[in-house]
């Protein structure tokens, strides 16, 4: 079995290794593929679908999808971008999202994405739904208004840090963030050390007292878009 | 049964936000009753309760879209009582001191020019389609073009040390988040002598309108009032920090050097049916007789002195005009406003020549505190915040009493008494008589929503009433 696998993006030949997705041979080229729940370092799930493309003419998520030999991916198009936009529009009217006042502003991986693919407001209603704040731990604060399911915590916490804290609960609408325990976040052994408290892309599970810290203009989207950092090793 | 007639001006044009005013005539078109009504709710003292504090001076600014430097700034100034930050760095203190005087400076900037110059330069009875920031553009392009400069230098001393031009993020619990660059102070230091320039000729204007016409203006909706502002330990001007004082209209001291976190000794506020703005007055004297103005005549009459030379002599010309008791004269908002723009601009001139701009200590913590009062000085007067904060960092109170909330009562009376001096028994009541009740209001430069901006020439209507609330006539000001 040859240890090389060759497929096209959007025409550009693509060569990776056997075991990889679409998602790490993409940004190994330095062609970026939009995602939001996908984190390096944790297993990818598929969840969020921003990083849906077509292969072979059928919508499959890159995170997930390892590479096939000839294969031939569309990403960077009209059809796949109004769906990515409509899927970011969803998460910013399902949740409450102040951006003009949340500390994440700027470092915020959803707002950065809306920013890149051109939403300057949702179309959708609001939904306003009526979220939790937990403040009770000493060092960390979980916003649920921000949350956007991504499942990163979750993961974090289960296979890195080992403690599982964090789950989701409910479905559907009513599907949310609950930590491991009978009341609240201070009643877990969660540590703002934790792998799980670094990963949040949005400003829900945040460390205490940071807040507006980092000024405006070194924030990390202020000068550059979201997956610049991968464009910049195109090869 | 006598009959009575309702004049309603709304909304009242020029100033910031929405408010309206209503009149109320006899059968012999006497005014009976004349008020300002704030006709805008404003929920931000119960919605920001369970929000972290650190986030306060950024979310609670968004109060308002032409002074949120005033509420970032004195929320930030609770903020650093409750993580026990009781002395700033001198980085810290002066990179705010600075992004406050462009505040000020920019404010005042754009009231004098877009707002209040039409009615100075034209007359109150000019034809209202050139009575406006337009007008001003074509008949005094020189000056139309000094206020929009002005204004862009102060909103680029804001962006420089807040971030942002409009709601940024520089003041922080316990310090600020950036020092001025070499290259941001050059970029002000080019322009601040022309800016001191511009601002001598503005002052130049207020004071020689308010010489000119003094005998005209000297009663037009004025009154005797007590005065409040923070002043500093010395007795000088501070916009930025310092402690209450409170004088009466003769000048007599009601109190001094009053720490403000014990604000709540002193002053305390009525509500009124009519109106959703609270009425805020002395408690040593009572509701009656104990309301106060705020504001630039406020704080030029009750400093003892300002510490930048110009302002003081401006100060001292200004003061001469009254023999040095307390100026009472409400159109003398405006010359004092101006004095405190020259100050402004003689203060950033100092500050920008501060090499502690460049330092990088920038924050400070000690020992937290669960509840704290925040004052500062704001364009449009004192402005208050005080809130409390739980063992968890989530506010759990807050009170703000804005600028002009201290000048509700002072609005109300001025209104009526231009109401009964220009509109009480005229037969036919002219557009610029309605107006001359806006002039009395414009001099407190209100930010009535203190939420966004309201510029210029928006729609009045006049609605004539009569005692049963039936329509008679109206009339529109496009």
């Amino acid at each position: 079995m040859s240890d090389q696998i060759t497929f096209t993006i959007d025409g550009v030949e693509v060569k990776g290794k056997p075991g990889q997705t679409i998602l790490e041979a993409a940004d190994a080229a330095g062609i970026y593929i939009p995602r939001l729940c996908f984190m390096k370092d944790l297993i990818p799930h598929g969840s969020c679908r921003v990083c849906t493309v077509f292969i072979n003419g059928r919508p499959q998520a890159a995170c997930t999808q390892p590479i096939t030999e000839g294969a031939i991916v569309e990403n960077d198009t009209a059809e796949l971008k109004e769906h990515r936009k409509n899927i970011i529009d969803m998460l910013f009217v399902e949740g409450n999202h102040f951006c003009m006042f949340c500390e994440k502003s700027g470092n915020c991986e959803l707002q950065a994405m809306a920013y890149r693919l051109g939403i300057s407001a949702p179309k959708y209603p609001y939904l306003f739904p009526k979220r939790d704040v937990d403040a009770t731990h000493p060092d960390i604060l979980i916003d649920r208004n921000r949350c956007i399911l991504c499942g990163r915590c979750v993961e974090a916490s289960r296979d890195v840090d080992k403690k599982t804290i964090f789950e989701f609960v409910g479905r559907g609408a009513d599907k949310k963030v609950a930590v491991n325990a009978n009341a609240d976040l201070k009643d877990t052994d969660f540590k703002a050390t934790d792998k799980a408290a670094d990963v949040c892309p949005v400003g829900c599970i945040i460390k205490k007292r940071v807040g507006f810290a980092i000024p405006v203009g070194q924030r990390k989207y202020d000068t550059k878009p979201i997956g610049s950092d991968i464009e910049a090793g195109k090869k | 049964m006598s009959e009575s007639k309702r004049v309603i001006i709304e909304p009242v044009t020029r100033v910031e936000g929405h408010g309206k005013v209503s009149i109320l005539l006899d059968e012999n078109n006497k005014v009976t009753q004349a008020r300002l009504h704030i006709v805008e709710f404003r929920g931000f003292e119960r919605f920001i309760q369970g929000r972290p504090y650190w986030e306060v001076p950024v979310l609670v600014q968004r109060l308002c879209g032409i002074c949120p430097v005033s509420h970032h700034l004195a929320a930030a100034k609770a903020m650093d009582r409750i993580v026990g930050a009781d002395k700033l760095t001198p980085t810290a203190e002066k990179m705010r001191r600075l992004m406050h005087y462009g505040q000020m400076f920019q404010s005042h900037a754009l009231h004098f020019f877009h707002l209040v110059s039409p009615d100075l330069l034209f007359g109150f009875d000019a034809d209202p389609k050139i009575r406006n920031v337009i007008g001003v553009a074509i008949k005094f392009p020189d000056l139309a073009v000094q206020g929009v400069m002005m204004r862009k230098f102060g909103q680029e001393i804001i962006k420089a040390t807040a971030g942002k031009k409009i709601h940024g993020t520089g003041a922080i619990p316990g310090g600020i988040n950036k020092n001025l660059s070499i290259a941001e102070r050059d970029s002000f230091l080019k322009d601040i002598k022309q800016m001191l320039e511009w601002s001598r000729g503005a002052l130049k204007i207020a004071k020689d309108y308010t010489v000119e016409n003094l005998q005209k203006i000297a009663s037009f909706g004025s009154f005797d009032s007590n005065h409040l502002s923070l002043i500093r330990k010395d007795g000088a001007m501070d916009l930025y920090h310092g402690n209450l004082r409170a004088i009466d209209s003769q000048g007599k001291k009601i109190f001094d050097q009053v720490d403000y976190s014990d604000y709540t000794d002193y002053i305390t506020e009525e509500v009124k049916s009519w109106s959703y703005m609270k009425f805020p007055f002395i408690k040593s004297i009572g509701a009656e007789k104990g309301w106060y103005r705020v504001g630039p005549l406020a704080r030029v009459n009750t400093c003892d002195f300002i510490d930048t030379p110009e302002a003081e002599a401006a100060r001292k010309e200004f003061m001469a005009v009254t023999n040095g008791k307390p100026n009472n004269i409400t159109m003398a908002y405006h010359w004092a406003r101006m004095i405190e723009i020259l100050h402004s601009a003689e203060k950033i001139n100092e500050l920008l020549n501060d090499k502690d701009l460049q330092g990088t200590d920038l924050v400070v913590k000690g020992k937290r505190r669960n509840e704290a009062v925040g004052l500062i000085e704001a364009p449009r007067g004192t402005l208050f915040h005080h809130y409390k904060v739980n063992d968890d960092d989530q506010i759990t109170m807050a009170n703000l009493i804005v600028s002009t909330t201290h000048n509700n009562e002072p609005m109300n009376r001025a209104v009526a008494k231009v109401a009964d001096e220009y509109i009480s028994g005229v037969p036919k009541i002219t557009e610029g008589l309605l107006n001359r009740v806006e002039v009395a209001i414009r001099a407190y430069d209100p930010c009535l929503s203190c939420a966004t901006h309201a510029m210029g020439k928006m729609p009045l209507k006049i609605t004539l009433y009569d005692y049963q609330g039936n329509e008679i006539t109206s009339r529109t000001k496009e």
